[in-house]
This record gives structure tokens, sequence and C-alpha cells, in this order.
């Protein structure tokens, strides 16, 4: 039985993945994935707001200071004896090189072209063999419209592919009015792969302190069907690879997801709930039901499900949604 | 040696301190080190090249070691010399006098080796962190030769000589050279590259120094105890060396003329060879005379000066050599002042140096001054005054100069517009704010001209004493020729103004000469300054034609995302105006220098500086004479202030301390208290506002606040019938206070701006939860508003004392005798110097060590400590850095000697008083609360008794007797003095009986003198000296003196707990016996914006990284353990304290963590160590208790 894949052109030995999150912070932890089966790391994100608020940061609380008093020049030591996180993050790429043979993708989170973007091009050059492009951009300003906001997104993509050259992954948001069509620009610009979508923190008030609390609750299964979904329609639509993030917790799930046409399926909440060792069970399971159905291949099972593929395209379409709703009536 | 060719020197602009670090860095193995101003930035850099792996000469990297004090310095020195390293410091007035035992042990054992001092003033009636000589004459007696250098060039020259033959000599040198004046001097030199070094360097003495070095294979015996038979004749065995130091002195500086082209002799005659009137000085005042000499000779005149490069050993017969034969008059001018003596040092050199000429040589006419001390400028005008004076046969045998001494009349008078600045020499002046980057735009500008031009280029930069809103003063000067002109600036071709409020405060105008330029940045349009300018400078551009240009800094700044940085985009404004270099150099040059400094770590703010860069010509407007404002009569806050203060306070306030005279001055060092609140600084761009109707009043805000400038009253209402209209009140919360209302007022012009006080407040608007009882708004709109509310507060009468309640809300109403200091904004230090004076105010003596808060706290022209309405309040005094801790016990035991006297005085007089007021009065009692106001009443009853009674006894009581009531002397310091430099005394007090109060404000860090490492400092936190990271954990004090089982002890914390920290204050007090507190203190040296100051006590404290905890002896009375932990068992984890600071990056970021596991484990262990310690002084209630 085949197991390999290719995700944004990386070969991967199964399409499973241990997403972004905390736990691959330490080398210990990356060292036990690859034993538990993880055919790839995905980093946590690199976020555009840590990359500026290190740059100028420092230097806001230092400088104010500076040559201020006529005893101190200074009150801290020359801030290149600071590792700033971006460049600690860089560290870790080389350190997760040095730690396994597995393709690293790492990740930068943000939404508007600017200078963090030169950290593409340095994790690059750190290592990592594919970026994730996590973009995202919570519209607040009423005089700017989808269009603008499309367009700050393409830019960011057209902007890391210029200083690049290495596989591009969109990690998404699933907010977009016309999402094929955009996927489709995406791809245009130089994005090499789509993941599908991206789960967000939501403000939560702090009854107490009366202040806001931003949340993120752990996934669950049903979550994928959204994903599912827009995979399955993408699919075949556009010339990009697909990965599917967020709901994934059963081999069940891992199937659909690769059916509908996911080159990759990235699981976290699963790992963060039930521990690294889970990863295998997981990975174990996948390759039963695959057994136990007889596919010979992920090859064979890829996009099966998808929009051009399924029995019932309609189905995944808006039909389907009234189904649901006369399924309730009943 | 054969001496071979060598390239070019490369030149470079930066100050001496740089250039003679570099040369010392080059040529040792090891330093040992203590940071003083003005020398610590020689030694920061060391550290800095050390950390960052760069080689000596040798191939070696040197090392750094930093000790707890100049004592142990010059301990670790010795002991590196006898083991024969190469081994330097760096030092400055009192960590020179605690060397001094060391340094007749270096030179008596003919030990070679260089210290590099930055001369500064000892401390005397007062402080000064600024230059003369007083420190190195202090060390005349050593047996240390001496060798003064005049400028920066010099300095970097001689560092290379004195390393070079000291070797050679055996005579170990101090080489100096003035403290600011040279050491902060930026200027253009010619750099010595590793080439000349090693072309310069005694290979054989080398060789023989380290062979001098103890080794058990060639054992050798040193430091014997010797006896009168021999110890004379041992010391005469010296001789020969020091007759020879000269010699060998001279032959190394020839060699390095040959190396270098520049040339130097011991003694340097500058002026005409037939001169009749000859001026000896040695350090840069020798070159303001030289200067002046020559304007003098253009002008007619014959006069010479003798530059004293080589002071020790002294080389009679190289003076006389270089003293013309023609002299009739010798004028000895000398940067220091020797009370009693026959002369200073320097006049009574060269006047035993004459006694030993030919007979035909001794009939000069030899006259001795004194300039300079303390930074005092040294101008030509005052040269030509001495001149004047002296060709008016009106010099005294003794006289001063700068000054105007009318008490004794030495002074020499002088006419202050004399200007000898040559024509080619463009002359700018800057006035700006500490915080808004002008110093360092200006040092940078100094290197782009120095270094991008053929152009020479000096600058030097004149500080207040303040810590929040400090104005700085940039003086720049450059040209075709070589500058020296070691003084300021007086009048300029352009000037800066960077902040609009400071052509008020400033003497600005002062400074334009005629058809300068002044650039001013002003939020307002172009149209509109001219109207907005004060009176006086309108005048003055009118006169001399100034040309009038204005930006609007921050609103560039704001759009390009600069926030309130405008340094780059006045920086801009400058060139662009000036036209020093083609503007299109100076703004690839600027931009160079901003992707220089901020590199591949910091594009985004590269790219925002760049782009001010380019918004900022255009933004530069022409302004144009308008109509004149009437000049009126300035009022000023000082108005209501006594006499003195006006006179005198206000003066130097003003900028024009120079011109007071010496009948202005106490003659002791003895000021009033209390000035601070006639400065109104006005820092502040926002300032909490009140909203009564949200207010839980809790008081909060007022304890956290660090200048006092945020205070709540209650009162009764009848009190507000002439309430201005925007006064704000609302009923008082409290059962015992019926009827009352309450306030809580800003000082609109004292305020900071910090916003703790908005941060630590719990209250939030139910409506609009963002919005909280206090709310940051702009101050100007409010400002006049506020004045009048807060003048009209500060008249409310003060709630009676002994009615306002035990906790937090009741202490703050307590009236702070602590007030608008110069502290830091946010500053984590003064909330618990303003609670004690709130506590313990009007009975309090505070001894103070050097450091943070001796400079907030002492440091004229205002002083913050201040007096209740009845006149008292502390009684402050400032002894010096390692003393405090007995310098504090000392006071201590005044106190109780004197109250023991006053007792038995009273006692004596029993039956005229009667014995109730004797037992009221001669009670032991602490010097709390009520029973105070029982000893008040006492004492009150006592002294008109006092009046009638005509006995020796009532007679001497009646001068003693404010002793008898109870006094409290806490002694006060940074970590800096309690647990490194002072620690010897402070563990010896702490271990006598007696009611010693100890309060150890701890920033983890020497704050005063740039952020060096202590043996606070906790593990893993980079500091200077420690740059990679703490290796050590934090010296847990506290615990080390609750050893001594006596001694009350707590660790607080403000911000992670109020109210015990109250209670710690409270129990220290009450304690009959020593007392120690350690608060914590963030500062600004931990890297992170004080606003959040609060938020990182409290994680502080989850964390464990500071435990609270009071140790109370009592305890055990009643079967408890002495050992209360006050903080929970810590749940947080470490790195969310650690996570918020830039101190702690390097532990977060190396080893994958693993630091931050070390520290965890530290942190857990400390905790479970105080647990068991609690159990174990009292197994029995140890549960209860944790």
């Amino acid at each position: 039985m085949d197991l390999s894949t290719k995700y944004a052109g990386i070969p991967l030995a199964h399409p499973l993945l241990p997403g972004a999150s905390p736990l691959v912070d330490k080398l210990d932890n990356i060292r036990q994935l690859e034993d538990c089966g993880a055919p790839g790391i995905v980093l946590h994100s690199l976020f555009e707001e840590q990359i500026i608020g290190e740059q100028t940061g420092p230097y806001s609380i230092r400088e104010p200071h500076e040559e201020a008093f006529a005893e101190a020049r200074t009150y801290l030591p020359a801030s290149e004896d600071f590792i700033l996180s971006p460049e600690d993050y860089l560290e870790h790429i080389r350190h997760c090189k040095e730690a396994t043979n597995l393709p690293i993708f790492a990740s930068l989170n943000g939404s508007r072209s600017g200078e963090w973007l030169h950290y593409a091009r340095e994790i690059e050059q750190a290592g990592a063999d594919a970026l994730e492009l996590n973009l995202y951009f919570l519209p607040s300003d009423p005089s700017e419209n989808a269009e603008d906001i499309e367009k700050i997104t393409l830019e960011v993509i057209q902007e890391v592919r210029s200083v690049t050259k290495f596989p591009i992954i969109v990690k998404l948001s699933p907010f977009f009015s016309s999402l094929p069509h955009f996927a489709n620009e995406m791809a245009a610009a130089g994005a090499n792969g789509l993941l599908l979508f991206n789960r967000f923190y939501y403000p939560d008030i702090d009854l107490e302190n009366l202040e806001v609390e931003p949340k993120l609750e752990l996934s669950r299964s049903s979550e994928l069907l959204l994903r599912l979904r827009w995979t399955a329609m993408l699919h075949g639509r556009v010339k990009t690879s697909f990965g599917i993030t967020g709901g994934v917790h059963t081999p069940e799930d891992v199937v659909k997801s690769v059916m509908v046409g996911a080159d990759a399926v990235q699981t976290v909440s699963c790992l963060l709930k039930n521990g690294i060792p889970a990863f295998r069970s997981l990975l174990a399971g996948f390759q039963q039901w695959m057994e136990e159905n007889e596919y010979e291949s992920v090859r064979q099972m890829k996009g099966s499900f998808s929009h051009h593929n399924c029995p019932n395209p309609s189905a995944l379409e808006r039909t389907n949604y009234l189904r649901t709703l006369q399924l309730w009536r009943a | 040696m054969v001496t071979i060719p060598l390239p070019p020197a490369e030149k470079a602009t930066l100050d001496a301190n740089e250039a003679v670090a570099s040369v010392a860095y080059r040529l040792n193995e090891i330093f040992a080190i203590y940071p003083i101003t003005p020398s610590s930035p020689m030694a920061e850099f060391c550290d800095e090249w050390s950390a960052g792996g760069k080689k000596n000469v040798f191939g070696e990297v040197p090392s750094v070691v930093q000790m707890q004090s100049e004592a142990g310095v010059a301990g670790t020195l010795h002991g590196l010399l006898q083991g024969g390293t190469l081994t330097t410091s760096f030092t400055a007035s009192q960590g020179l006098l605690l060397m001094i035992p060391n340094l007749y042990k270096i030179a008596g054992e003919l030990t070679p080796f260089v210290l590099h001092v930055t001369a500064r003033t000892l401390a005397t009636h007062a402080l000064s962190i600024f230059g003369d000589h007083s420190d190195v004459m202090a060390c005349r007696a050593t047996g240390m030769g001496m060798v003064a250098s005049r400028n920066v060039q010099e300095a970097q020259d001689m560092a290379a000589i004195t390393h070079a033959a000291t070797l050679r000599a055996r005579v170990p040198l101090i080489h100096f050279f003035d403290g600011f004046r040279t050491s902060h001097e930026v200027n253009k030199i010619s750099l010595l590259s590793e080439e000349v070094l090693k072309n310069l360097w005694p290979n054989q003495e080398a060789a023989e120094f380290r062979r001098h070095g103890l080794s058990p294979e060639r054992p050798a015996l040193r430091g014997t105890a010797q006896n009168p038979d021999v110890f004379f004749q041992a010391r005469e065995a010296a001789n020969p060396f020091y007759d020879r130091a000269p010699e060998i002195l001279q032959e190394t500086m020839d060699k390095f003329a040959e190396l270098t082209g520049r040339s130097y002799r011991l003694f340097e005659y500058h002026g005409d060879p037939e001169a009749e009137e000859v001026y000896v000085a040695m350090g840069s005042g020798a070159e303001t005379i030289a200067e002046t000499v020559e304007w003098k000779n253009r002008h007619g005149g014959k006069a010479g000066v003798i530059n004293v490069r080589v002071y020790r050993p002294f080389a009679t017969e190289a003076f006389l050599e270089v003293l013309p034969k023609s002299v009739r008059k010798l004028i000895v001018l000398d940067r220091t002042k020797e009370p009693g003596a026959v002369g200073e040092p320097l006049f009574t050199d060269v006047a035993g140096a004459l006694m030993q000429a030919p007979a035909d040589r001794r009939g000069v006419d030899l006259h001795g001054g004194i300039y300079g001390l303390s930074s005092k400028e040294f101008t030509p005008a005052m040269v030509a005054g001495v001149m004047e004076a002296s060709a008016k046969n009106e010099l005294g045998r003794h006289f001063t100069v700068g000054i105007e001494d009318d008490v004794t009349k030495r002074s020499i008078p002088y006419d202050e517009t004399v200007d000898i600045t040559e024509d080619d020499t463009f002359s700018a002046v800057f006035f700006g704010l500490g915080s808004d980057g002008t110093v360092g735009a200006n040092k940078n500008s100094i290197k782009i001209i120095g270094e991008e031009t053929e152009n020479h280029a000096q600058g030097y930069f004149v500080y207040d004493s303040k810590k929040s809103g400090a104005v700085t003063v940039s003086h720049l000067r450059f040209g075709p020729h070589v500058i020296k002109a070691p003084y300021l600036i007086r009048q300029a071709d352009f000037v800066g103004c960077h902040q609009f409020n400071l052509l008020e405060r400033q003497p600005v105008e002062e400074y334009l000469a005629p058809g300068s330029t002044l650039l001013i940045n002003a939020s307002c349009p172009a149209e509109q300054v001219w109207d907005r300018l004060p009176a006086r400078l309108q005048k003055v551009i009118c006169e001399k034609e100034v040309k009038v240009y204005t930006i609007d800094a921050y609103n560039v700044a704001k759009a390009t995302g600069m926030g309130g940085r405008i340094n780059t985009i006045m920086q801009v404004g400058f060139f662009h105006l000036t036209g020093v270099i083609p503007e299109e150099q100076a703004i690839g040059a600027i931009k160079n220098a901003i992707s220089k400094t901020y590199g591949r770590k910091g594009p985004e703010i590269v790219k925002r500086n760049h782009a001010a860069v380019d918004a900022a010509i255009a933004a530069v407007k022409k302004v144009d004479p308008g109509s004149m404002k009437e000049e009126k009569p300035a009022t000023s806050p000082f108005d209501k202030a006594p006499d003195f203060v006006q006179r005198v306070t206000k003066t130097i306030n003003d900028g024009f301390g120079d011109r007071l005279p010496v009948s202005a001055f106490p003659v002791d060092g003895t000021w009033p208290t209390g000035t601070t609140r006639y400065e109104k600084r006005d820092l502040a761009a926002e300032i909490p506002v009140w909203d009564p109707e949200v207010c839980i009043q809790c008081n909060k805000c007022a304890l956290v606040c660090p200048h006092a400038a945020i205070r709540p009253k209650f009162y009764k209402e009848e009190e507000l019938a002439k309430a201005p209209e925007s006064f704000k009140s609302i009923k008082f919360r409290s059962r015992d206070h019926d009827g009352y209302l309450y306030t809580l007022q800003v000082a609109p012009e004292d305020c900071t701006g910090c916003t703790l006080c908005v941060q630590v407040c719990p209250a939030k608007n139910k409506s609009a939860p963002k919005y909280k009882a206090i709310n940051m708004e702009p101050q100007e709109p409010l400002l006049e508003a506020e004045k009048e509310n807060y003048d009209f507060f500060l008249n409310l009468p003060n709630p009676d004392r002994s009615t306002v309640s035990n906790d937090i809300k009741g202490s703050q109403f307590l009236e702070p005798l602590f007030e608008y200091s110069g502290a830091c904004a946010g500053c984590g230090e003064t909330p618990y110097l303003k609670l004690l004076t709130q506590l313990y105010g009007d009975r309090l003596v505070i001894a103070n060590a050097t450091g943070c808060s001796s400079i907030y706290g002492g440091n004229l022209p205002t002083t913050p400590y201040a007096t209740d309405a009845s006149g008292k309040g502390p009684a402050w005094v400032n002894s010096l850095f390692e003393d405090n801790a007995e310098f504090g016990y000392g006071l201590r035991l005044a106190f109780d000697q004197l109250q023991g006297r006053a007792r038995h005085l009273l006692r004596a007089i029993a039956p005229q008083v009667g014995d109730e007021l004797v037992n009221t009065l001669t009670e032991d009692r602490p010097a709390l609360e009520e029973e105070m106001v029982t000893a008040r009443q006492a004492l009150a009853e006592l002294l008109p008794k006092l009046e009638q009674i005509d006995s020796p006894e009532g007679r001497e009581l009646k001068v003693i007797a404010d002793n008898l009531l109870p006094r409290t002397v806490w002694t006060v310091g940074g970590d800096g003095w309690a647990y490194d430099i002072g620690y010897g005394g402070l563990d010896h007090v702490l271990s006598q009986p007696g009611r010693t109060r100890i309060l150890i404000l701890d920033t983890e860090v020497y704050s005063n003198t740039g952020g060096q490492c202590s043996k606070a400092t906790p593990f893993g936190a980079s500091a200077k000296f420690t740059i990679a990271g703490k290796t050590t954990g934090k010296k847990d004090i506290a615990r080390q003196v609750i050893d001594y089982g006596g001694v009350y002890v707590a660790r607080v914390a403000f911000g992670a707990k109020d109210v015990h920290t109250l209670n710690a204050f409270r129990e220290a007090e009450s304690y009959p016996g020593p007392a120690l507190i350690v608060a914590y203190s963030h500062c600004i040296a931990h890297g992170y914006d004080l606003r959040h100051g609060l938020d990182q006590q409290k994680l502080a404290m989850q964390t464990g990284a500071w435990p609270l905890y009071r140790y109370d002896p009592r305890r055990m009375e009643k079967n408890l353990s002495p050992l209360v932990l006050d903080s929970p068992r810590p749940k947080v984890p470490l790195d969310q304290y650690l996570r918020n600071e830039l101190r702690f990056r390097a532990l977060l970021q190396k080893n994958d963590g693993a630091g931050v596991k070390i520290a965890q484990a530290q942190v857990e262990h400390r905790f479970d160590d105080l647990k068991r310690l609690s159990a174990t002084l009292a197994p029995e209630i140890a549960e209860e208790d944790l």
C-alpha cells in the first residue's frame, strides 16, 4: 500500500502532518513526533506583529532613556546583545534541521505587506523546506471593500514569491466571497498550496474584571465539514496543492480529507488533547481503514470526493444545505 | 627595535573614554573594574568588546571582572599584577580614593601598571560627578606617577605611551584626563593602529614583568613586615627608578613621535620664546590657556604657557629647561582646592622647583589660581581676565577665576564677552530633551561631518540631573582646522530648539549669534509660530537678524511611524538649513548611519527612519518676523518661595547658577528642603482625569504615583465655598466621616504622565469599561483649570492623622513629604520613599547612599523632601556610596545619645516639671503615630516650663529638648550599595542592637550609572558586565539577615501586594531592634515600558521570582513562627514574568530554554527552603502559618 503524497511539491511519506502548535517549540517533541511517524514538521507561526514588535519594541523601550543622563549613556547592554524572537525562530529552524531529516514547514502570519516579509527569505536560508503563509485580515474599516482585501493578500503572496524559491502554502480563512476565483488568483500570485482553513481566537468577556478575553477552544470533528466542502470544490479547479487543517481527530477524518483532495491533513487539537503518541494511533487507524477498504494508495483515494469526481456534486453545493434543513423539519 | 614605516592613520570621531578604552583593551589581558562616573564607559566598552570576542594585540580576548567596590578592584589588580598579568582599570573620584591603599602597595613594589582616571571632583560639602583634579591630587603621595592629557587625541596617545613606559620604568602611572570635558567630548582624532601599538611595546621589559610574577617554581616573598632598622633604607632603594622614570617616559614619547608624528614632552611650552609672563597648568585647562596665549600674542602679547604632561615624578630640570629665561611672572593654575595649604598642589610643586633653580632664576613673581572646580567652565575670557589683572598688577598671590568671590575677594573679574573663536569654525547649539534623542542625533551628525568630510568636528553635551524630562544642550563645532576649545559655545551660528516649551524655560536667545539660524520644532502651522515665541526671543531675533525656521517634527514622526522620536527629523533640518555638507551627501550619510545602527535586526525601524528623513526637508518652513509682543515681567511659582529659594534656588533652576556669587551659598552644604514644589516642570502630554462617579475611593492610585502628583483628601462640605468651578468632589465613603466629601486631584504640572495610577485603578465604568475611575487625557486643554484646582486642593485642610484608617486607603490621606522628584516617569523606587514620609515624615532622618535615590533626592537645584504645615519633615543627608549603613548607624547612635542626655537632664529637673511629664517623655517608644502625638503634646507642655527654669540642666535641655521626641533614622539606598559596596557595613550594623532601619530599593542593577550588574541581579538577567546573562543567582540578602535571628526582615513589592508593604513599614518601625526591608523596584534598566511595572511586580510574586515574606522575631513570644510567607506557592510559570523584560531575553532564548528550567527550579527551591525554615523555626504552628 502506497501512502506517499506530495504536498506543495514536498514528498511526504503519508498525508498526516502534525500541524503548527506549541508542541513543536521543543526539539525533544519534534524527535518524538518523528518517532511516532510524522512525515514532516509544521512550526508555529512567526507573526507580523511579533516581527515588527521585536524590531521596534526594544528600541522604543531603550532609546528614550539613552544619552539622556550624564551618568549613563544607556541602561541595558547594546541591542545586538539580545536575541530577538525572529532570530530565535531562525535558530530554531536550524536546530530542527539538525535534529531531524524531516521536511520543515515554517510559518509566517500576517496581513499586509511590510518589512516583516523579508523574514520569508531568511526562513528559506535557515533551511526550511516550505513556508506556510498564514494570511488573515479582519476588516474593521468600512471604507475597505472585499476587492481591496483580496488585493492586499495577493500583494503579500507576490512579495514573498519574489524573494523566495521554496514552496509557499497559503493558509486561508473561510471568509472570502468567491473562494474559487480568489484561489486561482493566489495560485497565479505564486502560491504552491492552499491550506483550508485557519481557526481563530474569538473574543470572550471576563465578567469579573470587565475585560475582553480572546479564547481559542480545541477543535471538534464537526468543524471538518466546512474544510471538506471547500477542498472538494477547489480540487481540480485550482492548480495548487491542498491541505486541510481544523477538526481532524479520527482516522475517518483523515480519510475524508484525502478523499476531497487534500495532499496533506494536519492535526493539532487531537495531539494537544491526547499527547504526541496519539499521532501514531491516528496514522495506524488511517492505514487500517485503507487496508480494510482495499485502497492501494493515497493517490487512488485522493480527490475521489472532489466536486469533479463525487457521485452527486450538487450535494456539495446549495442543495446540501436545503436538505439538511428539511431533515431537521422532519 | 627597528621602526617600520606605517600607513597613514585612520581617523575617527569618538570620545576620550572610547579612545582610551580602545588602547587599554588592546594592550591588556584582564580588567578588574567597578562602575563610577565618568569613567564607567571605558569599562563598558571593554566589556562589550570582550563579549563580542574582540582580540588584543597579543591575539587573546581579554576578560573583564566586576568587583564589589573600587577597594575590591584595587586588591584584585594588585593580585593580578603580582601574578604577572597585564591589567588595568578605569576609575575616578571616590573610587580612586578607595584604591589608595593598594596604590601605595603597587608603587612600593615597583609594579608596572597604568590606571586610567577621568579626573573628577571629590565629595566635600556636596557630591559632584563633574571634573576637576581633586581626586588625582589626593594620590600624590602614593608613589604613582601621573600623566595628564588635555584632549581626546592626547588621551588616546597617552594611554599607549603610559602602558609602554611603565613596563620599562617599573613606576606605575595614573593617566588622567578631565572628567566629562575630555572623557565625554567627541572629537575627530587619528586612531592608533595595532602596528603602532606593537611597535611601541617593550617586549623585553614585558617579558621581565612576566618573570617577576610570583611562582612556586621560583619562590619569593613579598609584603613582608619590616622594622625600624630597615624599612627606611628599603624604601629609599626604589629611588633610582623614580629618577629614571621621566627619562623613560620622554624616550617613549619620542618613539611614539617617530611612529605617529605626534610629539609630546614632559613639559610642553607654547608661546613667545621671550615671554615674561608664563602660565602653568595641566589637563584641558592648559589647552584653553594655550589658545588664549596664542590669541593674545597675535594681538601684541608676549606670554607663554607650560603644559604639565608628566606631573609625577616631577622632573624639575625638565621644567626649568622649558621655562624661558626671560620669565618674570609665573601664574600657576590648579583645578583643585587644598584648603589651608600654602598653595594648591601644582603651585607648590612649581614653587619648589623654582627654589631648586640656579639662584639667578629664582626671582620670579609666583601666583597661584584655582579654576574649573566641578567642571566649572574655564574659558578664554577667564584666561584673558587673569592676563588683564596681571597686567594691572591686581593679581593676588592666590586667586580664583570663573566665579565671583564676594566674600574673601579672591576672584578675578573678567569680561565674559571675550571671544577668540576662529571665523572658519561653525558652531551649533541644540536644546532638547533626553528622551527625544537630540544628543544621539548630534553625536551622529558629528560623526558624519568628521568622517564624511575633511572637516574637524567636536561635540560636547550638557545634561541636567533629572531622570524624567531631562533637558540636554548639545554644543557642536566643526571646521577645517583641529578643534580644541574645551569650553562651551557662547554664540552659535545655528541654534536648534527641539522642544517648543524650552524656548520659555531655557535662555535659548543668549546663544544666537548675529545673522545666525534658529530652527524650532513647533506643533503648529509656520504662520502661527512667530506669535507664540517669547517676547525676549522675538527681540533678539530682530536685533540680531536671525533667520528663523520651523518644522512640525512630531507630525512628521507620527506620519512616518516614528512615534515620538524626532531626532533624525531635526537632524535633517539642521543639515538642510546649514548646508555644512551637500544635502544629498548628508541625507545619504544619515540613512547609512540609520542602517548601520539598526541593521539587519531592525529593517522596519530603518524603513520608518528613512521615511522620516525623506519627509523632513519638505516640512521645514521659514518663519517671518511679525509684530513684537510686549515683554512682561515673568511670573514664576518660585514667587511664593522663601527668600533664599527665590534668590538662589530659582537662579540655579533658571540656568544662571554660574552667576551666583560666593556669598549666596551656605558655607557648609546645608540647604532648605521642599523646593521641587516651586519648579513645575510641566512634562506630561496627558494627565489622569478623575471620574468621581466611577471611583471607589481606594486611593491605590495615590500610593503608586512615583511623584506624589495625584492625591486624595476628605473634608467638610463647607470647605468648598470658594472652590473653583471645575473642582470635583463626591461624598466620602467612610462610616466614620458622615457628611464629608472626597476629592482625588492631579497636580497637572508635576505629573510625568507615567500612567501607573490608571494601570492600578480597579474601578471601571459600567457603561464603557474601557474607562476607569481615572483616565489619561491631553493635558493642555485641562492645564489652567487643573492648576487652579490643585492650588485649591492643597489649601484644603489635611485630614487629622489620628482619624485615618490603618489601611492603604488611610495611608494615602497622610501628606506625602517626598514630592515631584526628578525620578524617572514610572519609577519603582519612589513610591516606597513617599510612603515612608507619609507614615513617619515629621520624625524622619534619612541617611541616603549615593545612587539614583540620592540624585533625585538631593541633586540641586530643587529637592523633593518637603515639610508639613507645621514645618516638620524629613531631614536628609548623603555621606558616600560605600559607608551609608555605618553613617546611618552613626546618626542613630547620635540621636540615642542625645535622647539619653536629654532624659538625664529632664530627670534632674523633675521636681520643677512634674513626674508625669518626665515619665511620659522618658518612656521608650517607637516613632509611631499615637506615640508621637503623646510625646509632642508632652514636649509642648515642657517647653514653656523650661523657660522658667534657670539651672544648668534646664538651660542645656532647652537646646536639645527636641531629642525627647521619638525619632527614626532610615538608611536608604539601592542594591549596588546594599549588596555590594556597602554590604560589609550593612551586615555589621544589622548585627548590632538598636533601632537601625534599612530600606533597600532593589532594582537588581546599578541603575544610576547605567544598569551594571550587582549581586542583586537575578540569574540569567543581562546587565552590563554580564551581557550574556548572569550565571550566578541573586543574593537573597533578606534570607541572609534572617540568620541573625533578632532582626525584623521583610521582602516587599508594593505592586504585588500593597497592604503587605504598608504592614512591613509599620512593623519595621515598631520593632525595638534592627529592621531591614528589601523592596522590589521596577526600573528602566529592566527593559520594558514602566507602565507595566505593577503587572510585573505581581508576576514576580506569583512566579516566585520575588517571594514576599516577613520575619518578625516578636512572633516567637506568641509561639508563632517568626517567618511568614506572604506570597503563595509559585503557580504561574516563571517564563511568564521573564518574557516581558528585555533583560531576560538571553535566558529565555539560549539553549532551548535550559536556563529557564534552572531558574524555575531555583524559585521553587527557594520557596521550599523558606517554607521549611518557617516550619523549623516553630514546628507546632508552621502549617497554620503557611
